[in-house]
C-alpha cells in the first residue's frame, strides 16, 4: 500500500489526475508535480505559513495535508488567485507599501490576508495582526504588511 | 523534513476504521485533521506503517443538542466550534477557548477528536473538557464505552484509548443558565502553546461559588482539576480566603521546566490565573490585586 495512489482533484479550476505516494504532502505535490512553485515550503511542520493554500475555499497548511487527502477536493494556490485578479489590489498594496523584501512569505501572507478580507470588510489592525499571526516574515516586515492589508480593506470599502 | 514512507487507507466508516486498527494495532495511526500528527511525522518523531484516514467519515462530523446534552462529533473542526451558535449558547467556554487554538489555517483542519486523542498537556481543549465534565464516547471491536474526561487523560500524549479504539464523539452537559466561565492562557504569541492556562466553569449564587471547576493546563502532564477550588466553595471570598487557595494551589501543582518557562514561573502564573479567574467569575475586581499570587 506504500505504492502510488490515484487522485483526481481540481487545481485553480483545472481538473488534475495524478499518481501520488501516500507520504507526499500537498505542498510538494503542487511544487514538484504541477510546477506551481508559488506555494513555498519553509518549516514543514505547520509553523511558518509559507505553504498556505486554499482547499475547498478555506486556507490550510499544505505541508500538513497529504496529497492523497485532496482526492475530490478543489485546491487554489497563489497562482490561481493571482491569475484571476482576485488579489490584484492586495498585491498592489504590498508593492506600494514595500510589504515584501525577499518575498518568501508573501504568497502565504496574501492567501491568509485575502481570507480575512473576504470574511471581514473592516478589520482592526489587531484583528489583521491576529489573523496573520500564523505567518512568519523573517525580513521583519510585519508593520508594512499590516499597513498594506489595512489599505486594501479601505480601498475595497470605497470601491 | 518529510514524513517517512507509509501505507494509507481511507476508512469508509467507523466499522471499517476499527477493522483496520484491529488488523494493524500500534503500527497504525489514525489521521483526523492531521494538525498534530503531520508535524510529528514530518519531524520523524513518529513513523507509522499505516495511516488510517478517518476524514471522510461523515457520521463523525457535527454538533447536536438534545435536551441538556451537547454532542460533538470527533471530526468537528476547531473552526466549526468557533462559529457554532449551539456551542456559543450551551458551552461558551469552548467558543472562547478555541480562539486561542493555533491560527486560522490550522483551525480550518484541526478537529476536536484529534486534539483530545493527541492529549498535549499544553493544549486548550482537553482542559475545557475536564472543566465542562465531558464524557468521551469510544468505539472498539467490543462496541461502545464511555469515559469521563477526568479519567481519559493519563499523561503527556497518553490517554485511556487503546491502539484498537477510536474516539468518536464527546458529550457535554449544556451549561445551566446561572453558570459562568473563564478562560485565559499565557503564551509568547497568540496561537502558540500555552505556558500556563486556566479553563474554569462555575455556578455563582449571591456572590458565592456553589460549584467551581478550575482546570489548569500546561502546568502538569495532563489537565489538572484543582483541588484548591474546594477552598472557595460555599464561602464568602475575601482576599485571605483567596490567598489560602492560592497557597494550596501552589503546593498541589507539580509543573515541569522546559525551554519556555521554569517550574516556578509556571506555578506563579497559575496563581495569577487563579486570582484573575476568581475575580472575573464573581465580578469582583477587588480580588484581582497585586500580591495575591
Amino acid at each position: 500500500m506504500t505504492a502510488p495512489m490515484p487522485i483526481s482533484l481540481e487545481v485553480n479550476g483545472e481538473r488534475v489526475e495524478a499518481q501520488v505516494l501516500p507520504r507526499l504532502n500537498l505542498a510538494d505535490f503542487l511544487r514538484e508535480q504541477l510546477q506551481l512553485t508559488g506555494t513555498h515550503v519553509g518549516c514543514e511542520h505547520g509553523v511558518c505559513g509559507a505553504c498556505t493554500v486554499r482547499v475547498n475555499g478555506e486556507i490550510v497548511r499544505a505541508c500538513l495535508m497529504l496529497a492523497v487527502q485532496t482526492h475530490g477536493a478543489s485546491v487554489q494556490t497563489i497562482e490561481g488567485l493571482s491569475d484571476s485578479g482576485e488579489v490584484a489590489d492586495l498585491q498592489a498594496a504590498f508593492r506600494d507599501r514595500n510589504a515584501l523584501q525577499c518575498g518568501f512569505c508573501t504568497p502565504g501572507m496574501l492567501m491568509a490576508a485575502q481570507e480575512m478580507l473576504v470574511q471581514q470588510a473592516e478589520p482592526e489592525r489587531d484583528q489583521i495582526r491576529e489573523h496573520l499571526s500564523g505567518n512568519y516574515c523573517r525580513c521583519t516586515g510585519y508593520q508594512a504588511i499590516i499597513d498594506a492589508v489595512e489599505a486594501t480593506a479601505r480601498g475595497r470599502r470605497t470601491a | 523534513m518529510k514524513a517517512a514512507a507509509f501505507a494509507y487507507a481511507r476508512a469508509s466508516s467507523v466499522v471499517n476504521a476499527l477493522e483496520l486498527l484491529e488488523a494493524h494495532g500500534d503500527k497504525a495511526k489514525v489521521l483526523s485533521g492531521g494538525q498534530s500528527l503531520m508535524p510529528a511525522m514530518n519531524l520523524r518523531l513518529i513513523s507509522p506503517e499505516l495511516i488510517v484516514d478517518i476524514g471522510e467519515i461523515a457520521e463523525l462530523r457535527g454538533i447536536a443538542v438534545t435536551g441538556n446534552v451537547v454532542r460533538i462529533g470527533a471530526l468537528t473542526r476547531h473552526v466549526d466550534l468557533l462559529k457554532s451558535p449551539e456551542i456559543a449558547a450551551h458551552a461558551p467556554l469552548l467558543t472562547e477557548a478555541v480562539a486561542h487554538v493555533a491560527h486560522p489555517a490550522i483551525r480550518n483542519r484541526g478537529t476536536i477528536g484529534g486534539s483530545l486523542a493527541h492529549a498535549d498537556p499544553a493544549s486548550e481543549l482537553p482542559a475545557c473538557m475536564v472543566a465542562l465534565n465531558a464524557t468521551f464516547i469510544v468505539h472498539g471491536r467490543a462496541g461502545e464505552r464511555r469515559v469521563t474526561a477526568g479519567s481519559f487523560f493519563k499523561g503527556i500524549y497518553e490517554t485511556d484509548l487503546s491502539a484498537q479504539e477510536l474516539l468518536t464523539a464527546v458529550e457535554l452537559p449544556a451549561a445551566p443558565k446561572n453558570s459562568v466561565h473563564f478562560f485565559h492562557e499565557f503564551a509568547r504569541r497568540h496561537g502558540d502553546f500555552a505556558i500556563a492556562g486556566l479553563a474554569a466553569q462555575a455556578i455563582v449564587e449571591k456572590d458565592i461559588f456553589t460549584d467551581l471547576r478550575l482546570v489548569f493546563f500546561a502546568v502538569g502532564d495532563r489537565p489538572v482539576l484543582a483541588k484548591a477550588a474546594t477552598r472557595l466553595l460555599n464561602a464568602a471570598i475575601t482576599p485571605a480566603v483567596l490567598r489560602a487557595a492560592s497557597t494550596a494551589l501552589g503546593e498541589e501543582l507539580d509543573p515541569q521546566d522546559d525551554q519556555q518557562a521554569s517550574a516556578s514561573m509556571r506555578r506563579h502564573l497559575a496563581k495569577v490565573l487563579l486570582a484573575r479567574g476568581a475575580s472575573a467569575l464573581l465580578g469582583r475586581p477587588d480580588l484581582n490585586v497585586g500580591g495575591l499570587a
